[in-house]
């Protein structure tokens, strides 16, 4: 029989909270992305575009919410999974509010959920972690759900 | 920039033009440096195999955004892109063609807004779905915001 991976302990730690994170937004930041995506869109770059679109200025794309640099603090966990390699297993996004150069987003990451499953290779552990954005006016801008699979 | 789509354009059931992607191995490093992900299965080969990998695959999280940015290409300047979930199911290698495609599954007029839910996924050469998804947007309707 194999041995239980989720304990009781683990398990109690579901609910905790990271620390705030702060990004600043830079306009280069959202540049880069852009290219990075090769996504030709002046909405996020063409500055004299934008100005007279929808937003009145540049904004984020919603894409730019999935990278590791919005993702924040990690939350702490007291225990430790017996695994080495991990794979991102995907996630949601909501998208509430424009972001654009100059806000300053404060991220909060808490540990959501956690169970296993049986894999080709054996047994994964699956991590779901929610995210909070908030801007500089404490609108809530975005909100994400990622799965992590440990195995 | 893309027409502006109407919700009166759109009927459930039809497909999304599809955006067509290749990610090489330079665009993985390059969003590795904008995202900020430096594991290196995405950008050195030895290390990417010594895991197990047949060679360097493309971020989870480009896939989702190429998915994003299959939406934002559609709905046009006007349209909003709400929500969007993205499974990794399968691994794409550096230099495969990656086709990202969608389809329309539900149209629906909710607290005003004009909603159209979709089926979303990234396509491989071999025609196998490596990321499934959906995505939620709202459009402008011809008969003027709501």
């Amino acid at each position: 029989m194999a041995e239980q991976i989720i304990t009781d302990e683990i398990r109690a730690a579901i609910g905790m909270q990271s620390e705030p994170a702060v990004i600043e937004i830079e306009k280069g930041m959202i540049k880069k992305f852009a290219e990075a995506v090769e996504d030709p869109n002046p909405l996020w770059q063409d500055e004299e575009y934008a100005r007279n679109a929808r937003y009145g200025g540049i904004v984020a794309p919603p894409g730019f919410f999935m990278t590791v640099m919005m993702r924040g603090e990690r939350v702490e966990f007291p225990f430790q999974l017996p695994f080495t390699r991990v794979l991102d297993g995907g996630g949601e996004w909501e998208f509430l509010k424009p972001i654009r150069p100059g806000d300053v987003l404060t991220v909060v990451n808490r540990f959501a959920d956690i169970f296993e499953r049986e894999g080709r290779t054996g047994k994964m552990v699956f991590m779901v972690t929610e995210t909070t954005w908030r801007n500089q006016r404490n609108e809530v801008v975005a909100r994400g759900k990622s799965t992590l699979i440990n195995y | 920039m893309a027409k502006q789509l109407y919700y009166e354009d759109v009927e459930e059931g039809m497909e999304i033009p599809p955006l067509v992607k290749n990610p090489t191995t330079q665009q993985l490093v390059k969003w590795a440096g904008a995202s900020g992900d430096y594991y290196q299965i995405h950008y050195d080969k030895d290390f990417a195999q010594s895991t197990g990998l047949p060679g360097v695959i493309a971020h989870g999280r480009l896939k989702s955004s190429f998915l994003a940015q299959l939406m934002t290409d559609w709905i046009g300047e006007g349209g909003t892109l709400k929500k969007i979930s993205v499974q990794h199911r399968g691994m794409d290698l550096a230099g495969e063609q990656m086709t990202c495609k969608g389809r329309v599954t539900r149209k629906y007029i909710e607290n005003g807004e004009h909603l159209v839910e979709c089926e979303i996924w990234t396509e491989n050469p071999r025609g196998e779905k490596t990321a499934p998804g959906s995505a939620i947007v709202s459009l402008l309707s011809r008969g003027g915001k709501s």
